[in-house]
């Protein structure tokens, strides 16, 4: 019985890592429709956030605050991943609405250059890349207004960009070959974040041993969820973006500013995906890869719960959490001994985290046939105009 | 200038043109290890095609084309595993897993008549079967698009996961097996191979004509543009999406088939999720909805990757994602498209002098009026490939 | 003899009711027309019997056999077609096209991509595109046509398909009132050889038809009779046609 508590605890820490990953994706998704294959990738900008975070405490605060860095930083990642995802959705996102698959792979573009961001950056290169855009920007203002209003002009705003960027990538090999200013902050390897004392420890609740890191991820999610839904129920732009989720013309008529309400949806999702990302520094070493690992799962969450409704998105988190777990981890067989041979041998054969994924995908398919809409779907003339 | 950039004549013939002189003089000038790689790039051009047929015709954004060009591989791969064998033996790997006999489904790739079936029609089978169980349930958009990233995991893991049965993530070697009493990864036996992968390419652009030009090409733009519409017309979309899906992955077989054979190896890295996305973005650079882009952009985007991977590694993720950005956001058409919509000549008038209006400007200058004048110059639009 | 039946037909979009308790017959070769104020449930109810949507109570029968449950494409086949209400042909398809994918015949994928159209079928393509006046933009993608000849090109459509009960959802919305005229003489020549259901808001149009009206209201049917009796109805004056001339002065 108590092996059946383990089993359960250990899935449902797991599964709230789902939870947190998923909860800003399925925000997005639910009232744009778009797919934000970065997601990922925000969740890594806030596991190395975390990361800096704790460098800061370690190398320039007193050693007394340390144990409160991974608090700091979980407001700061959010922060971070936000102001990513905001800057995703004003500069690439907007321009494809209504063109999902587009979205897609946009956003899919974006999620390598963060990837390969984290691991080229050095001083160099980021002196290369802000002196790149702000040439690109201000390159408009120190000519003459007259070009601009020529035929040529989206010539010579491609030019200048071109140009700005070449300049940008001259300077940073020029600047890269001191060796101070080419190291790079973080580089292709996996970076580890220390777990202060207080979440290194354990608490046994019976025969159950429940480590402090899951147990404050767990209740992690539960503030995030609360935070989430009080957000999405009470606050007047919790109400705007529920209308513009539901019926974004009439929305629009009634004069909801809806690009306002996509924003704060994309920055809140995004933050989120921060959020995820502190989370999950506490269970292991995490690298630029991070988000590839998280990001089908998390899809899968969004199929299986639907959209429009924050339960749904939890209880598929916590399921495909808790049974990749006990699937993953043969703790069946633990838990029932002495179980046929035939059985036996199969719950062999998928007891590794990656066959487990197998078998969870299988039973996804198995259910979607039986609710092609997943758990909780929309209905009324609206779907499918 | 212009005005031969802008005839339509031109447009239309000019890329066929290059594409045949270049598989003519290639294989000629180019030195083996180069022409090996315009083998392996062709080779790519037809899983391109497949997808294609499903994103660019139907509609439909497979990310998981990977499964059943890894299969094609696979198959391809088993095969020559055996060939070499003396009877009795069983391919080295095996032993280091203590595996005694073969295992069951290796059996029939003993026979090479089953092989060159099980290249396509396993890939064909088992993308009919998952899209028959998507499709049916109308399950459509951004939702079948990350269903099948998932297959794709799914599949990754299991090849990955299962050393016994096929190597895991070391995956089958093929350049030393030897067939015809010839080494897979000889010179010659290279070079006869390329020929090969030209003549399939050109058989699978055909077949993809074909299924584009009538009325079941028709259904497809169809099913893209409008598909519960066409039900109502007493269409059945899920017969049309299957049969096409399932051509997708025959084609896709083919291909990975042929690209193992030409790079040595086939292991579960032709499944990671990242490989099977870049495929879709060859097709977006090189113009989807035209199948001579899809081959077009598979060959010159690789050709571009294994350029930059020799010079700057670490730059090709920025230039990728770049790309995924770029062809979304500015070149929605693809190269192709944009060639076909006079692209090159719109370029040119914005450096030109502005053009002599022979009558009254608005006639001379409206888009409608010269739709229809080109319209009575040339044959029917509509019916590009 | 009916050759459509509606009987208490109720659909519901959680608890509320797009139909509530409808009961209609039409009898092969009639032209009938259904009117009704916003949100009386006119097109849910052709959605219901195209098999777009599954009523939650009552049943539907074309010639005696239920349609409830079947899907889309096998409704059609039995002889159903339909014509939205914002016209929708396939943009990127030239209008010829979008007739030769209409038109009556085998719609399977085997069928389309080793047969070919009998000369039959191509002459009745060539054809419709006379009567509805697309010959000269027959080969440029449909997404080009005016709002009207998108709205011609779909009736061309749904007559290729040739079938035995048509469904027209607002033909004349947004044409000029020669082209409304056309249509009406259009539609009332094929009544007889076939069944037609008209949905419309045009009352001018509705009254140059001829046919028998239905009115409905909050998914019921409120009346049925010819187009005097109907306007003279107190209750429908009532529920709608009050209302309505303030909408379309709107």
């Amino acid at each position: 019985m108590d092996l059946l508590y383990d089993t359960l605890f250990n899935g449902l820490a797991i599964g709230s890592v789902l939870v947190l990953a998923a909860l800003g994706l399925a925000v997005v998704f639910g009232l744009m429709g778009v797919i934000n294959m970065a997601h990922g990738e925000l969740m890594m900008l806030g596991a190395y956030t975390t990361f800096v975070v704790q460098n800061i405490f370690k190398a320039v605060l007193p050693d007394a605050l340390f144990p409160i860095y991974i608090l700091v930083a979980i407001p700061l990642a959010f922060l971070v991943s936000g102001l990513a995802g905001l800057l995703l959705e004003k500069t690439v996102i907007r321009r494809l609405y209504g063109r999902p698959l587009e979205t897609l792979l946009a956003t899919w573009g974006v999620s390598l250059i963060l990837q390969q961001f984290v691991r080229s950056v050095s001083s160099a290169f980021a002196i290369g890349l802000v002196l790149a855009v702000a040439g690109g920007l201000l390159i408009p203002r120190f000519t003459p207004k007259a070009w601009w209003q020529q035929r040529w002009t989206p010539l010579l705003g491609t030019g200048s960009w071109i140009v700005s960027g070449a300049v940008g990538i001259a300077i940073a090999s020029a600047l890269g070959n001191q060796r101070a200013l080419d190291q790079p902050w973080f580089s292709a390897r996996n970076i580890d974040v220390t777990a202060p004392t207080w979440l290194r420890g354990s608490i046994d609740v019976g025969a159950v041993n429940m480590p402090a890191a899951r147990l404050f991820i767990i209740a992690l999610t539960v503030i995030a969820l609360v935070a989430v839904s009080w957000f999405l129920q009470k606050s007047v732009w919790g109400m705007r973006i529920r209308a513009v989720t539901q019926n974004r013309p009439m929305s629009d008529c009634l004069g909801i500013p809806t690009e306002k309400v996509d924003a704060l949806t994309f920055l809140i999702g995004s933050g989120l995906a921060g959020v995820a990302g502190v989370a999950v520094t506490l269970l292991g070493s995490v690298g630029p890869n991070l988000g590839g690992n998280y990001i089908v799962d998390c899809f899968m969450v969004v199929v299986l719960g639907g959209v429009g409704k924050l339960a749904g998105t939890v209880l598929a988190a916590l399921g495909i959490g808790v049974l990749s777990y006990i699937v993953g981890s043969g703790s069946l067989l633990l838990v029932w001994p002495a179980m046929p041979a035939g059985l036996n041998d199969l719950i062999t054969f998928f007891a590794t985290t990656s066959m487990a994924k197998v078998l969870v995908f299988a039973l996804i398919v198995v259910f979607l046939q039986i609710r092609p809409a997943g758990l909780f779907p929309q209905k009324g003339r609206m779907v499918e105009a | 200038m212009a005005d031969l950039l802008a005839s339509r004549q031109l447009r239309r013939w000019l890329p066929w043109v290059l594409i045949v002189v270049a598989a003519l003089v290639l294989p000629a000038l180019l030195p083996p290890f180069r022409l090996n790689l315009l083998g392996r790039f062709l080779s790519l051009g037809i899983v391109a095609l497949g997808i294609d047929l499903i994103w660019g015709y139907t509609g439909m954004l497979s990310l998981g084309q990977g499964i059943f060009f890894a299969l094609g591989g696979y198959a391809l791969g088993m095969y020559l595993q055996l060939d070499s064998l003396e009877p009795g033996q069983l391919p080295e790997f095996f032993s280091l897993y203590g595996v005694k006999s073969l295992p069951a489904f290796w059996q029939p790739f003993n026979s090479p008549l089953f092989t060159l079936f099980a290249i396509w029609v396993i890939p064909a089978l088992v993308a009919g079967g998952l899209g028959y169980l998507v499709f049916r349930n109308r399950i459509k958009g951004v939702y079948f698009s990350i269903l099948t990233q998932a297959a794709l995991l799914v599949f990754f893991n299991f090849f990955n996961g299962q050393q016994k049965l096929i190597n895991g993530t070391n995956g089958l070697k093929t350049d030393t097996a030897v067939i015809f009493g010839q080494l897979v990864g000889s010179d010659g036996m290279q070079r006869a191979l390329f020929w090969i992968t030209v003549l399939l390419a050109i058989g699978a652009f055909l077949l993809c004509r074909w299924l584009t030009r009538g009325r079941f090409g028709d259904a497809l733009i169809a099913i893209r543009d409008d598909e519960p519409r066409l039900r109502f017309t007493g269409y059945n979309p899920t017969a049309y999406k299957t049969v096409v899906f399932a051509v997708a992955g025959a084609l896709a077989g083919i291909s990975g088939a042929l690209y193992t054979v030409q790079s040595g190896i086939i292991s579960p890295q032709y499944m990671a999720v990242p490989f099977s996305i870049e495929m879709v973005i060859w097709v977006a650079v090189g113009g989807r909805g035209t199948l001579i882009g899809a081959v077009l952009g598979a060959v010159l985007i690789n050709y571009a990757k294994s350029l930059v991977s020799e010079a700057l590694p670490e730059t090709w993720l920025f230039i990728q994602g770049g790309l995924f950005l770029l062809v979304v956001t500015a070149l929605p058409d693809g190269l192709v498209g944009w060639w076909r919509s006079g692209g090159p000549a719109s370029l040119l008038a914005l450096v030109a002098p502005p053009p002599k209006l022979a009558t009254y400007p608005e006639l001379d200058l409206n888009p409608e009026v010269k739709a229809e004048q080109q319209q009575l110059e040339g044959p029917a639009g509509g019916d590009q490939s | 003899m009916t050759l459509l039946e509606l009987r208490g037909v109720t659909v519901s979009f959680d608890g509320f009711l797009a139909l509530n308790d409808l009961n209609l017959q039409l009898a092969p070769g009639e032209l009938r027309a259904v009117i009704g104020p916003n949100g009386a449930g006119k097109t849910t109810f052709l959605d219901v019997i195209t098999g777009k949507v599954r009523p939650t109570k009552g049943d539907v029968f074309f010639r005696g056999r239920s349609l409830v449950g079947q899907s889309e494409h096998r409704i059609s086949r039995l002889g159903i077609g339909r014509k939205f209400q914002t016209p929708r042909v396939y943009q990127n398809l030239t209008p010829r096209r979008n007739l030769e994918l209409a038109v009556r015949g085998p719609h399977g994928p085997a069928a389309l991509l080793f047969g070919s159209l009998s000369s039959e079928q191509r002459d009745r393509v060539q054809h419709l595109l006379g009567v509805v006046g697309l010959e000269v933009h027959a080969n440029q993608p449909a997404g080009g046509l005016s709002h009207g000849q998108k709205q011609w090109l779909e009736i061309a459509m749904l007559v290729a398909q040739d079938p035995e009960l048509l469904l027209v959802d607002e033909p004349v919305a947004g044409l000029t009132d020669e082209e409304t005229a056309r249509t009406s003489e259009l539609l009332r020549q094929l009544a007889g050889d076939h069944t037609v259901l008209v949905i419309e808001h045009d009352m001018e149009f509705i009254r140059d038809l001829q046919a028998p009206v239905t009115v409905l209201h909050e998914g019921h049917v409120l009346c049925e009779g010819s187009m005097d009796q109907v306007q003279n109805d107190p209750r429908v004056i009532e529920v709608y046609l009050g209302r309505d001339i303030q909408e379309d002065e709107a």
